[in-house]
């Protein structure tokens, strides 16, 4: 194809999402397109698969039946949704091994969130709140992107997850009005979740390389300071209702912007910790890296025992 | 004259562009392309579709409604699945 064809391509191409209109996998995409999509599809699975480790952690810990179940299924969910985007992922042409091998390999990054430690009960509590509040912020938006297979996913992903946030508030509720050892346990965690949660909606808009491209292709709809300022204004409130005190000295309601004015974000730790220097990068990498290389002779057997079905079949029709 | 019967094969139909390709029906065919052709004539007459996937039926593997219980059941007392589980004050917004 001449340069020419290409450019006119993309103006059409352009032009249909300008539109509202959905790319779907057979449509012609520029490779840009393709690429980013990949990128941040194969990310955001990522980022699923490797959520499941700080929670999963308390499973055999939870402190009551109901609490169990309730963390068991949301764990569960989060296993679903990785695979609803890694398949989505795959069709734009990438396996699932060649992800699966730049997860292991640390070229593909997940969200940086799932790099601090989950130490004690309330932090259950602090991760269904803040860090569940924070993602449902930056997805509810995707399941109006323009690529068909996200969006459908999103949509899936979005509705299931409705309950997690929830029973993590409802964790803090509790804590907050139980003994002063609880209580503090839930200050505790909300001191250590508060900024990683921040942080997780992005770079500021000043630093943030991709946010341009990315509203024209509708993988954003608002711009990380505008989804940080939305979470901030929605979860102050929220903690206030249950005697809980944001770390931030200079958390203040503007009268005049009708919204929170917030401390400075240390972002320092913010690239140390996505650079792979949080304290818990290595530990969530070898976990996962384990739990795929001990799998191996399970997904050797199943090849092994359908394969010995087929052949048993072929030989009973013969 | 040949005595061998053209396949079945299941149609499926996206209406438009980031809506799920549905199951429409099914239809007789030589092959996949002819099939594409067919459900074309069969099935988008009336502008029904932007997009057509064919598949052999003899492909499909269903699950049988007699075990419609051990399938499926077990989901039903999973009540926690589900955010009215929670115990929300009433002054919560945004969530």
């Amino acid at each position: 194809m001449s340069e020419e064809q290409i450019k006119n391509l993309e103006e059409q191409f352009e032009a249909r999402i300008a539109r509202d209109e959905k790319i779907e996998p057979k449509d012609w995409m520029p490779e840009k397109y393709r690429q980013t999509h990949i990128r941040q599809m194969s990310q955001h699975a990522h980022s699923e698969i490797v959520g499941m480790l700080p929670e999963g952690n308390w499973i055999t810990r939870a402190p009551s039946l109901r609490r169990k179940v309730a963390l068991l299924a949301k764990v569960q969910d989060e296993a679903g949704h990785g695979l609803y985007l890694y398949s989505a992922t795959e069709t734009l042409g990438i396996s699932r091994d060649e992800m699966y091998e730049q997860l292991h390999t640390g070229k593909a990054k997940y969200s940086s969130i799932f790099n601090y430690p989950t130490v004690t009960w309330a932090d259950m509590g602090a991760i269904g709140w803040l860090v569940d509040g924070a993602a449902i912020i930056n997805q509810v938006p995707l399941c109006n992107t323009s690529y068909g297979p996200y969006a459908r996913a999103m949509i899936r992903v979005c509705k299931e997850e409705s309950f997690h946030q929830r029973q993590g508030y409802e964790i803090m509720i509790k804590l907050a009005n139980g003994t002063p050892e609880q209580k503090e346990m839930a200050q505790d965690a909300l001191n250590r979740w508060w900024w990683p949660s921040l942080m997780m909606l992005g770079p500021t808009d000043a630093e943030s390389i991709h946010t341009e491209q990315s509203m024209k292709w509708k993988l954003k709809r608002k711009s990380n300071d505008d989804l940080r300022q939305q979470f901030i204004d929605q979860t102050v409130p929220q903690a206030d209702l249950i005697g809980l005190t944001i770390p931030d000295p200079d958390l203040k309601w503007n009268e005049e912007r009708g919204s929170y004015d917030f401390g400075e974000i240390d972002w320092d730790e913010f690239w140390q910790v996505v650079k792979g220097h949080g304290p818990m990068n290595k530990e969530r990498m070898k976990a996962r890296v384990g739990a795929w290389e001990e799998g191996e002779w399970v997904r050797d057997a199943a090849m092994a025992h359908a394969e010995k079905k087929q052949n048993r079949k072929e030989k009973e029709a013969v | 004259m040949s005595t061998k019967n053209w396949p079945l094969w299941e149609i499926f139909i996206r209406s438009k562009n980031g809506l799920e390709h549905r199951h429409s029906g099914s239809l007789h065919a030589a092959d996949a392309e002819m099939a594409l052709e067919n459900a074309r004539d069969v099935y988008t007459r009336r502008n029904e579709g932007v997009s057509i996937w064919v598949v052999e039926s003899k492909n499909i593997t269903a699950s049988n409604p007699e075990n419609n219980g051990e399938m499926f059941e077990p989901a039903q007392d999973k009540v926690y699945r589900h955010p009215t589980f929670y115990d929300l004050p009433d002054e919560v917004k945004h969530m």
